[in-house]
């Protein structure tokens, strides 16, 4: 057993116990924690599978920013535990069963006693790269070449993502004052200013 | 000895888990949401594994565009949720039903 396999079992077991904690834990707030260690080793692994900018990614994009807005919106709205676990048990035998039916059968189709089909010549085919190989650099040739019109539409796709969250979220309270720019332009001087008629005052 | 199989089953116990997951949670809307990313996780692992053992990188290229729709996924849901509990006051799911005719 080499150092490499020990590394594998030890953050695939993390992540099996972390993502069971996301799945049984009662707080909301423990699931996102739980969550978050799942996304660390998960991105352990990963750089076991010499995909170093995925992995990096994965910690900057999802623990950095997904999982804490989780955090911020599990924390804004006020959820009632006791009232969100009823049914927890009464569900667990079909969930379990699902799972474990499901889990049968992908791993007889990949795992390692089953099918087999996984233990062809083409699927073996890992070559271990040098120290000077960068991952990025290869990813960054393949993304900018072949796939350049599939990454505008993910950077249009992030745009409409943030322009639904900002107009889902903004609220207008009537009580609250507010400029309107165009009013503002539109307005004449006779709006304003009214000009009348009137005697002199002279001083006595 | 580590090999395809063995990230791909990691990626199958990991969906099973997802998938318990989304049965046992069935009224919280919040780790609904969590059991959704965990999904894509595995979908992920396996793209990484394959991109590996076939030695071709567009597999990775894969994850990353997937990375970024469940990014924006996630935003749009959690605003959806927020928008939701302002109006409703409660994310339980099985109060959800003013649209039941």
């Amino acid at each position: 057993m080499t150092i490499t396999d020990l590394l594998f079992f030890a953050f695939s077991g993390m992540i099996v116990v972390s993502a069971l904690g996301v799945v049984v834990s009662k707080n909301p707030v423990h699931s996102a924690l739980f969550l978050v260690l799942t996304f660390f080793c998960t991105s352990a692994i990963w750089l076991m599978l010499e995909a170093e900018f995925l992995a990096i990614t994965l910690v900057l994009v999802y623990v950095g920013a997904v999982m804490v807005l989780f955090l911020f919106v599990v924390m804004m709205l006020d959820i009632k535990v006791t009232e969100m676990r009823k049914g927890f048990v009464s569900y667990l035998p079909v969930g379990i069963g699902f799972a474990l039916a499901m889990l049968g059968i992908m791993v007889w189709v990949v795992g390692p006693f089953g099918t087999g089909i996984t233990d062809t010549a083409t699927l073996n085919q890992a070559v271990v790269h040098g120290a000077n190989y960068s991952n990025t650099k290869e990813l960054g040739k393949v993304l900018y070449t072949d796939y350049v019109l599939a990454f505008e539409i993910a950077a249009v796709i992030l745009l409409v993502a943030i322009i639904a969250a900002i107009s889902l979220t903004l609220r207008r309270r009537p009580q609250t004052k507010y400029q309107t720019p165009g009013e503002q332009i539109k307005v004449k001087r006779n709006d304003r200013l009214k000009i009348i008629s009137m005697d002199a005052e002279v001083k006595k | 000895m580590i090999t395809l199989s063995s990230y791909l089953t990691l990626g199958a116990i990991l969906f099973a888990i997802s998938i318990a997951g989304i049965f046992l949670n069935r009224k919280n809307v919040v780790v609904l949401l969590m059991c959704i990313e965990l999904m894509l996780l595995a979908a992920n692992m396996n793209f990484v594994a394959f991109s590996h053992y076939l030695n071709d990188s567009a597999g990775q290229v894969f994850v990353f565009f997937i990375l970024t729709v469940a990014a924006s996924e996630a935003a749009i849901g959690l605003a959806i949720l927020v928008v939701l509990f302002r109006n409703r006051q409660t994310i339980n799911v099985d109060e959800l039903d003013r649209l039941k005719g």
